[in-house]
């Protein structure tokens, strides 16, 4: 594929991942067939991917709207209005494929593809966190896998210097094949200063600035649309080239490029090259402004000699962006990026053709109606065929055990071991604004010397999600909602990042309606807008689908950093109380997946009415200081929740008031938090006013955690066990 | 106090310690591009941490080589302190400003968490605002602080109280579990000869805020405000 005149085909386009019906439909628009470099363009332009074209119509019933909410889905990333002038500026992003192929690589640029969107809005980066999903821990790739995505990770962030202060990381063997990489960035902007996509001004000059463009990365989109068929290094090796290379020290140099050129007016508009490069972005600009633009690609920036219009259209090289300039900004702009040793270019022009036209040496490269390429790309409403509801489980079915040594297990399993291993490899704390470190129920991190500060958390229980796709949506919703309340924060909006298998598929498009149905529900009764967010399918490998993965960034607001709480125990006396109710749900639960070796059963119901009174409830009762420590219940349940807070505190517990059942002590019930106070008699009065269950079952003392019967553990050893996993196994091998 | 503080491309704690510097004296610092040949006058000048060039060559390799280094040098020589913080400390090792090097880190992956310091000497202009033997919680953030120099060299520093900080345990015992990046007799940072140079890889300015968790780092820039000023 090297000449820009090779004979285009239907076999070609499909090669492509353009259907039959999807190729007749480029050539109407055309009128003609396209050639090489315009097919590249549609086949890119209507790639999953790109197009969004089988998940479009469920994510529009998703809320998008509320009184902070500046700038919803469709724009780089999503604003939120959080006072005294200030916005923040986020979204979260998947670099699955690239990333199982290429781990450091595929990671390094995801981080780098996530920050651009936010900084292309004028907003300065000021946190980045990662949800990550690996195979089975026993399988031959998991290891390099997760290894080579820390370090490409770390390598990125820790070099831009923004600090990497969250995430999560599961283990599953619906992974092994299709790990998840994504990435969320959070950045800070002047609300009145937002720059947007739509180009305006016919006339005014295209820019071209960072780095040069070479021919890697060609047709990412598209390979990021299609399964794996088998995971042999060697069909692994084609697929390298269509992974980028990342380079986050121009990456760095961009960053603070913009900004400098930002905080003037010659940007019109400003879009990052990320999926399909040159071509996305220029259609982009060109089509939500309603105009064409023209580009010389002679004079594209370029890394490597002879490479041909489909190629330059189609390169995915990093760290590169597209600007529409007022006319006369050219030199202020050109000063700028030559001061920061980037590269600059006047690349084409804005025109009212309302068509995109790609010159080179001299001749038509391609020659394309902007209005049809974006408004006429397919779109699918696919068959849905849910599962069968699976029954709850009855917790007398199950053997009776040991408690303590089923919390030992559970806490040293992968899920619930502690991930230090991880993010002591990430700045967590340049910018020094880290208030709250990783490993907690959320990261905390100052945006403003009067001490106004963001929580950040990334959730998903994908187990839910495939035993009750709806349940499951609806409770990775709430659980997000949960951590940002856990310390202190409200809730303002979120971002989601969609990880499912091929939706082509009836029972994976079901799972996808599904969790989309229940992500509104609880969006809807939580006043927790979805404002970006990015789709991922096809994550099959040999036709077997990832556990469907509907990743969940939240963001929340705390008026006074210094009121913010963590999880840690604090102080000998004080009191340990339960907010919520205790059921023993154990059905789809950690307990029966790591104790019992089942992963059936019905995820815990989740009562979205109970999820508000409690997190409302909790909040406020941090903001009127009455909480040293507070912590979310969710996977392991109760008495993980206990045990995380001792060994976080390094404190131990006396647990008096609880029941003694294995459900009740790890059971999932939704709408729970665990509260450590010094006056417990104020905060039970205060919950029995409003009619929250809350009940004290405990007090801190002494190291060890001991039963209301008497069994203790001690605190040093429930530690060593939650740390030990993860080292010992990337040290195996 | 005026503190200046030296930008390379890719430096990324310039914030960090210009927040810490304004803490301490009240006075924001000039910052300073690399590309610049001269400088405000200033009684301190820092080289912060950071990835200069992408740390792509040597960690420091190139930013050594920067124009505004002739400066920081022909400053330095006239006794104006310089404080190299994480990478700050490399260009200054690869400058030849101060001796030894920075290899990776004996984990051969990056690191960030809070360590102990002890303090080695504190009689100068950098440590004066602790007591030698002192132990301080600061956090390191960095692949390579793995310090070394020849035997001749590293005992050289001993003797002559050049050793600025070592890396230890809570009470101020030094062990190798405590070292967390394996450098060469535990050593965090050192001095030039007139001890106004100061390299280390930990990052005092990041532990300087009452609301992250722990102002041990407050000591040094107090210090400096107090001799300086």
């Amino acid at each position: 594929m090297t000449d820009s005149k090779s004979n285009v085909t239907p076999a070609l386009a499909a090669e492509m991942g353009l259907s039959a019906e999807e190729f007749a439909r480029v050539e109407a628009i055309l009128e003609r067939t396209p050639n090489l470099t315009e097919l590249g363009v549609f086949s890119a332009m209507w790639s999953e991917h790109c197009s969004y074209k089988s998940s479009k119509i469920w994510l529009k019933t998703l809320p998008t709207e509320g009184p902070r909410v500046i700038c919803g889905p469709g724009e780089n990333a999503g604003v939120v209005d959080i006072g005294d002038g200030d916005a923040v500026v986020f979204k979260i992003e998947s670099h699955n494929h690239p990333s199982f192929i290429e781990p450091y690589q595929g990671a390094a640029t995801g981080v780098g593809g996530i920050l651009r969107d936010v900084f292309t809005m004028g907003a300065r980066p000021i946190a980045i966190l990662n949800s990550l999903r690996f195979g089975d821990p026993g399988h031959p790739k998991t290891r390099h896998l997760l290894g080579g995505v820390v370090a490409g990770i770390g390598g990125y962030g820790n070099c831009v210097g923004v600090p990497t202060v969250g995430g999560e990381c599961q283990f599953h063997p619906s992974y092994n094949g299709n790990i998840l990489v994504n990435a969320m960035c959070v950045g800070i902007a002047e609300a009145d200063r937002i720059f947007y996509s739509a180009a305006s001004g016919a006339g005014n000059p295209v820019i071209y600035v960072g780095a040069k463009t070479g021919r890697d990365g060609i047709h990412g989109a598209t390979m990021a649309s299609a399964e794996f068929d088998d995971s042999a290094p060697e069909t692994l090796g084609e697929k390298r080239p269509t992974v980028q290379v990342g380079d986050p020290f121009t990456e760095k140099l961009l960053i603070e490029a913009c900004l400098e050129l930002m905080a003037g007016d010659a940007i019109v508009a400003i879009q990052d090259m990320g999926a399909a490069g040159l071509t996305s972005s220029a259609v982009e600009m060109a089509g939500k402004g309603g105009l064409g633009v023209e580009l010389d690609l002679d004079k594209v920036p370029m890394r490597e000699t002879g490479m041909i219009p489909y190629e330059i259209m189609l390169s995915e090289s990093q760290e590169r962006m597209l600007m529409v300039l007022r006319p006369g900004s050219e030199a202020e702009a050109r000063r700028v990026f030559e001061k920061w040793e980037l590269d600059f270019a006047v690349i084409g022009r804005v025109t009212d053709t309302g068509r995109m036209i790609l010159k080179m040496h001299g001749e038509i490269a391609a020659d394309i109606p902007v209005g049809p390429l974006v408004t006429a790309a397919p779109l699918y409403h696919r068959p849905t065929q849910p599962r069968a509801k699976p029954a709850d489980i009855d917790p007398a079915s199950l053997p009776a055990r040991d408690s303590l040594d089923c919390l030992k297990r559970l806490i040293a399993c992968p899920d619930l071991a502690s991930k230090r291993w991880i993010w002591q490899q990430y700045d967590h704390l340049v910018m020094g604004n880290t208030v709250k470190r990783p490993g907690g129920d959320a990261a905390v991190v100052r945006v403003n010397d009067a001490g106004k500060a963001l929580a950040l958390k990334t959730d998903c229980t994908p187990r839910y999600c495939r035993a009750d796709p709806e349940g499951g949506g609806m409770q990775a919703v709430a659980e997000s909602w949960r951590n940002l309340c856990a310390v202190g924060a409200t809730p303002l909006a979120l971002t989601d990042n969609m990880n499912f298998g091929n939706p082509e598929k009836p029972e994976i498009m079901a799972e996808f309606a599904g969790a989309c149905a229940g992500m509104r529900a609880a969006c809807l009764a939580l006043d927790y807008p979805v404002v970006s967010g990015n789709v991922s399918l096809y994550n099959e490998t040999n036709g077997r689908a990832i556990l469907p993965t509907p990743v969940i960034g939240g963001v929340g607001l705390i008026a006074d950093a210094a009121k913010a709480v963590d999880l840690a125990l604090k102080r000998d006396g004080n009191a340990l109380i339960l907010i919520g109710e205790t059921k023993g749900h154990l059905g789809a639960s950690l307990y029966l997946r790591e104790i019992e070796g089942r992963e059936d059963g019905a995820p815990p119901p989740v009562d979205l009415a109970a999820e508000r009174r409690h997190g409302e409830f909790v909040r406020a009762e941090i903001e009127a200081g009455r909480i040293a420590a507070c912590h979310d219940l969710s996977d392991g349940g109760l008495l993980v929740a206990v045990a995380e807070m001792a060994t976080a505190g390094g404190k131990g517990i006396a647990l008096t008031n609880l029941p003694t059942g294995n459900a009740e002590l790890f059971g999932e019930d939704q709408a729970r938090y665990l509260i450590e106070t010094a006056t417990p008699d104020a905060v039970l009065a205060a919950a029995k006013n409003e009619g929250i269950y809350a009940q004290r079952i405990g007090t801190i003392a002494g190291d060890a955690l001991t039963l209301p019967g008497g069994d203790a553990i001690s605190v040093r050893e429930l530690t060593a066990a939650n740390e030990a996993w993860l080292p010992a196994y990337m040290a195996g091998g | 106090m005026k503190a200046a503080v030296v930008i390379f491309p890719g430096s990324n704690r310039e914030r960090d310690v210009c927040a810490a510097l304004k803490r301490a004296s009240g006075k924001a610092p000039a910052i300073v591009w690399h590309r610049d040949s001269d400088m405000p006058q200033a009684d301190l000048i820092v080289l912060p941490g950071g990835f200069a060039y992408g740390d792509y060559l040597r960690c420091g390799a190139m930013a050594a080589h920067s124009p505004i280094m002739r400066e920081v040098k022909a400053r330095a020589a006239k006794g104006v302190p310089v404080l190299g913080i994480c990478n700050g400390f490399q260009v200054l090792t690869e400058a030849g400003m101060l001796p030894g090097a920075l290899l990776s880190n004996k984990t051969l992956s990056f690191i960030c968490r809070d360590v102990y310091l002890r303090v080695e000497n504190s009689q100068t202009v950098f440590t004066c605002g602790y007591e030698t033997g002192q132990a301080i919680r600061v956090p390191v953030a960095h692949g390579e602080g793995n310090y070394t120099a020849d035997p001749a060299t590293l005992d050289r520093l001993e003797g002559d109280g050049l050793v600025a900080f070592r890396y230890c345990n809570a009470a101020g015992e030094l062990t190798d579990a405590d070292n967390v990046n394996g450098s060469a007799r535990s050593i965090a940072g050192v001095f030039n000869e007139t001890r106004t140079v100061l390299g280390l890889m930990p990052h005092p300015e990041n532990s300087t805020d009452p609301l992250l968790g722990c102002t041990d780092g407050q000591g040094l820039f107090d210090g400096l405000v107090s001799a300086l000023q």
